[in-house]
């Protein structure tokens, strides 16, 4: 939600960026893993994955979540339709 | 009975642990409980010039610990509560003088002594952290509604839970409903969002703290101060009764003065 000084100045006010930058750090502090280390992780996942199955990569969605104190990697991986290759 | 033993700790240091510790004695102190606050900060005493004890100290926390004298002639009694006592940090630059097990010792012996156990934690999470946690019963974690005290108050919080301890409890201070308001600075939801425990007391910036230090008598003594208030809220709290949370926001804005007597808030 924009207050009237931020669609004024086109800036956020920091308030937001300082619980958005924490979001993300306290995420690589409980977790005890990097930015980098995340984004190899994700990598890995995918490439097994795609071994088996024919994943769309555009859609691909796969990070850190928090629940209160708990952590839990999500992914959201979208498969290719298989029917259609059928159908064609 | 027996005392119950909390440790109010922070990770980063000056977010106003002996200040909150100060104040929250007084409070369950003025509330009629016996208490006993520990400075456990060795090497870097604080909690008895923001009290006011400074010229009363004869004994320290070694002194007891390593025999020197007995507990209660550690025990500095204070110059308005007749039952709130403190036992100085030594200011020793030797700080492995404590251990967690003499800790635990000490607390053990001030539980027949006193209704609460307050002590101080030094800031970091070395020695001087363990010592401070490893009698408590209760953990206060302080933060101010700011990146890096967040931070590591989650770092002190991860550590608790690795420990096993009993969940601890956050005190938000420092929160200027000013710059809330205008949406820079953190809100009390914001931070407990990003911490996950449970709240126990948010404490507004408040000048009168400040002229509570230099006079050293904490301001929740004075009915008047906000943030004597909100410490006082605290004690309560601590002591089970369940009090609301005061309303920071609508504080001091005139317009939101208005709209609440127009009913529209």
């Amino acid at each position: 939600m924009g207050s009237f000084f931020d669609r004024f100045t086109g800036r956020t006010r920091s308030a937001k960026s300082a619980k958005e930058r924490l979001q993300l750090v306290l995420i690589h502090d409980r977790t005890d893993m990097t930015q980098v280390e995340l984004e190899a992780l994700r990598d890995d996942i995918l490439a097994v994955i795609s071994r088996h199955v024919d994943v769309d990569p555009e859609g691909v969605r796969i990070d850190v979540e928090h629940e209160g104190r708990e952590q839990r990697l999500v992914a959201d991986i979208p498969l290719r339709s298989v029917t259609r290759r059928r159908s064609g | 009975m027996s005392a119950k033993i909390v440790t109010i700790t922070s990770g980063k240091g000056g977010v106003g642990k002996t200040t909150a510790v100060a104040n929250i004695a007084v409070a369950l102190a003025s509330n009629g409980a016996r208490v006993c606050c520990i400075d456990g900060d060795i090497g870097l005493r604080n909690l008895d010039v923001v009290m006011g004890l400074e010229n009363r100290i004869v004994y320290d926390i070694v002194d007891v610990i390593e025999g020197r004298c007995r507990l209660r002639q550690a025990m500095i009694r204070d110059k308005r509560l007749p039952e709130l006592y403190l036992i100085p940090a030594a200011q020793t630059r030797d700080k492995s003088a404590v251990s967690p097990s003499d800790m635990v010792r000490l607390g053990d012996e001030l539980r027949n002594e006193v209704d609460w156990v307050l002590i101080d934690s030094p800031a970091g999470i070395e020695r001087g952290f363990r010592n401070a946690i490893a009698a408590a019963d209760q953990v206060l974690v302080i933060t101010n509604p700011e990146v890096s005290a967040v931070r590591d108050a989650d770092r002190v919080i991860g550590l608790l839970e690795a420990e096993e301890m009993a969940s601890p409890s956050l005190i938000i201070n420092r929160l200027n409903p000013n710059m809330v308001k205008n949406h820079d600075m953190l809100s009390a939801e914001d931070v407990l969002d990003l911490l996950a425990i449970r709240l126990i007391g948010v404490v507004p910036e408040d000048e009168t703290v400040i002229v509570g230090t230099n006079r050293g008598s904490p301001i929740a003594l004075e009915m008047k101060s906000i943030a004597g208030q909100a410490f006082r809220n605290i004690a309560q709290r601590m002591q089970g009764q369940e009090v609301p949370f005061l309303d920071l926001d609508n504080r001091g804005s005139f317009w939101a003065r208005i709209q609440r007597i127009a009913g529209r808030k």
